[in-house]
């Protein structure tokens, strides 16, 4: 835990900028409460790492997000979550919107089954972004780029994405959410279904991402966590124990349960 | 395995998963587990026998069906006795008198026939409605009016039963429907090469009728094809629509939930109830028409609607949720979510449920009788509102018919409507086939 922290750059955070921030943010399933209200901001071009144990609620802040959640007839939010200064559950704003501009990567790596080529351009397709064959052409040829496959699949464009290596899939769904230029992009646990070599592709990836879009990452994985991150924010049931700088963080926390988990004591 | 073994036992003696105890129950699992591989080989040769038994049957008694006895006779086509008006047109022409036609040139065959009872045993000889056939023929051919002619036409049902073995001819005469005398003459008429065994393609261009050897499928079966657009129609998108909407859309309540109990009841219930359904409903209080492959079509369409929205729903639970995350994390709204990737890979399924639930509807007959399509219709149907008969119910109409001809064309006809089935299931296949390759 102390070689990751040794090429971290001084933080910078205090000058970029806050891309989306989350007031008192209480999110029930039912009449069970899953967060008990949640404060923490993303600043622009930063990843901000989720950590904590099983079922503390990071999943389920991550989807609030970008209204994952109202996929799910029992869920109910509270609270306020602005992007750039806006209530993004203001029922006047179009949700379809909301995700174009902040996408979504999920644990699994869930490409649909068609085309790598028709992966990509589903996004640009729905939300109108492109119309031409050339343009479609561009926006998959640099999204791959981006997710670091284009290499790996230029000649195959036209085969399933189904049947790429479980990391490759994944990169292909980063290739999928990065096609429409979201302004964020959430990770759940991208990494979880992967090899060390994969998570290490990933990893890089999310650093070079990191120039253009701002992301927030959950992960079980605290070496992870600070090898990808700026911030950190530690949950535990429910609650957001703490948020700062990672470096912070993992060698100096404040509350002693963010000690106790990242000294593995528990989680 | 016994190396690795004994050093164990040396260390555990007294293993509960070694000794002779559990040796014993090793044996008895063995023994479970070949007694119900046996249980399950017995059921599939029980379950392969009785279709072999079934198919055997049926060839036996159908296929003579496809084949029917006629006789050659030079008829001369007297313009007097057919046109007795002589107006030229065959919209005027006396149809009995065909028949008279094909008599007289019976009799001349058997010139020493005299007395009006023997005459009569002749004209026993050929089928009663062999002039319907010359009729035919001289509507396709005006031009044969006043000339001879030589045609082959069919012989009576008794004749056709004897050349094919349905009557043994060696019974004592009182129990044939042919007396020692006909069969003499037939044999003569035999000597002389003047019958064959023909190819019955009256079988598939012919409609019902009180003759068999005049009666045909193809009424029936234009009637079933008809009926089952009609089913398809109605049920296909009906089923698949609510089925969406059931899994996809509907809030997960009270509500749903009986709704959701109710389709599964249907399924359930007896298909003479819907035949009731539809009379009450579209015969009696829409006032259509009796015996229509409209009306069949959508009583069979509200039959098999439990099935494919059972099937449906099925097909579409199946399909990964992380597609429908995938899609509305790039902002698919909840209809395109379903529609682009939901639907698509649900729909080998859905085609295999509405598939089997057409099967199903195919071979359905209580209900059909209960909206008339039972009637005795003569032709093929030609609109959704005609008069039509269809497979099964014809089936059923001829299993009742005393004659014996009956006996060999329902026989045929249930060996054309398994045809239907077979066809129709490799249809499913071949589509769920190609719908899959599309990952
Ligand atoms: N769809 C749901 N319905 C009801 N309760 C839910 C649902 N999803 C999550 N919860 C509950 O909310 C709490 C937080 O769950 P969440 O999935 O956010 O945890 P998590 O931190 O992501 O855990 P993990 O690290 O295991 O993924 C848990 O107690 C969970 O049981
Ligand atoms: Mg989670």
């Amino acid at each position: 835990m102390d070689s990751m922290t040794l090429n971290k750059p001084v933080q910078a955070a205090v000058t970029q900028p806050v891309k989306m921030s989350a007031r008192d943010v209480k999110v029930f399933y039912g009449a069970k409460r899953a967060l008990h209200g949640v404060n923490v901001d993303l600043y622009q071009n930063e990843v901000l790492a989720m950590i904590g144990p099983s079922g503390c609620g990071k999943s389920t802040f991550l989807r609030t997000l970008n209204r994952m959640n109202d996929t799910i007839d029992i869920c109910r939010v509270e609270g306020k979550i602005l992007l750039d200064g806006q209530d993004i559950y203001d029922p006047r704003l179009d949700v379809v919107q909301l995700r174009a501009r902040v996408g979504m990567v999920f644990q699994k790596p869930n490409p649909f089954p068609k085309s790598i080529y028709e992966n990509v351009i589903y996004g640009p397709k729905l939300h109108g972004l492109a119309t031409r064959k050339d343009e479609f052409d561009a926006i998959v040829e640099t999204s791959l780029k981006r997710a670091g496959l284009w290499n790996e699949v230029k000649d195959r464009l036209h085969e399933p994405g189904t049947g790429l290596s479980g990391g490759q899939q994944q990169r292909l769904c980063i290739a999928r959410a990065v096609a429409v230029s979201p302004e964020v992009i959430l990770m759940d646990e991208p990494c979880s279904a992967l090899d060390p070599i994969a998570t290490a592709h990933i990893e890089e990836l999310i650093d070079e991402l990191r120039e253009s879009f701002t992301i927030a990452i959950v992960t079980h994985n605290m070496q992870q966590a600070a090898r990808v991150s700026q911030r950190t924010a530690f949950f535990h049931l429910g609650d957001l124990v703490e948020v700062g700088d990672t470096e912070e963080i993992f060698t100096n926390p404040r509350d002693e349960r963010t000690q106790g988990y990242i000294t593995g004591r528990y989680g | 395995m016994t190396e690795i073994a004994e050093p164990m036992q040396t260390a555990a003696p007294v293993s509960l998963h070694t000794g002779n105890a559990a040796t014993k129950r090793l044996k008895a699992r063995y023994a479970a587990e070949r007694r119900f591989r046996l249980y399950g080989i017995l059921a599939i040769v029980f379950a392969c026998s009785m279709l072999v038994i079934l198919l055997s049957t049926l060839l036996k008694e159908g296929t003579s069906a496809f084949f029917q006895t006629e006789v050659k006779l030079a008829v001369t086509i007297d313009a007097g006795t057919i046109d007795p008006q002589g107006t030229g047109n065959p919209a005027e022409w006396d149809r009995g008198a065909f028949q008279t036609l094909v008599s007289d040139a019976l009799y001349k065959e058997f010139p020493e026939v005299t007395g009006r009872l023997e005459k009569r045993d002749v004209r026993g000889l050929i089928s009663p409605v062999a002039g319907v056939r010359l009729g035919q023929m001289l509507d396709k051919d005006p031009s044969l009016v006043g000339q001879t002619i030589e045609v082959w036409l069919p012989a009576s049902d008794g004749i056709n039963q004897i050349v094919k073995g349905g009557i043994d001819r060696d019974l004592p005469e009182l129990q044939r429907p042919i007396n020692d005398q006909q069969l003499a003459w037939f044999d003569s008429l035999e000597q002389r090469g003047d019958v064959r065994s023909a190819f019955n393609t009256t079988f598939f261009t012919a409609s019902d009728s009180n003759y068999p050897e005049l009666a045909g499928l193809l009424g029936a079966a234009v009637g079933t094809l008809l009926t089952m657009l009609v089913t398809l129609a109605i049920s296909l998108p009906i089923g698949v629509a609510a089925a969406v909407y059931l899994e996809e859309f509907a809030p997960k309540n009270r509500f749903t939930e009986i709704i959701e109990v109710n389709i599964n009841n249907l399924a359930a219930v007896p298909s003479i109830v819907f035949g009731l359904l539809g009379l009450a409903v579209f015969l009696n209080f829409f006032g259509m028409p009796r015996s229509a492959p409209l009306v069949g079509g959508l009583v069979l369409g509200l039959l098999v609607l439990p099935t494919i929205i059972i099937a449906s729903r099925a097909a579409l639970k199946a399909v990964p949720p992380s597609i429908r995350e995938a899609a509305l994390g790039m902002g698919a709204s909840k209809l395109q979510a379903v529609m682009h990737h939901v639907l698509p890979l649900a729909m080998p399924g859905i085609m295999t449920g509405t598939i089997i639930g057409m099967a199903h509807a195919v071979g359905e007959t209580a209900p059909l009788l209960m909206i008339g399509m039972n009637a005795f219709v003569t032709s093929a149907p030609d609109s959704l509102l005609a008069s039509s008969s269809v497979l099964p119910v014809q089936i059923f109409i001829w299993a009742d018919k005393p004659e014996r001809g009956f006996v060999e064309l329902t026989s045929a006809a249930i060996l054309v409507l398994l045809a239907f089935l077979i066809l129709m299931n490799g249809a499913a296949i071949w589509l769920r086939k190609k719908f899959e390759r599309r990952w």
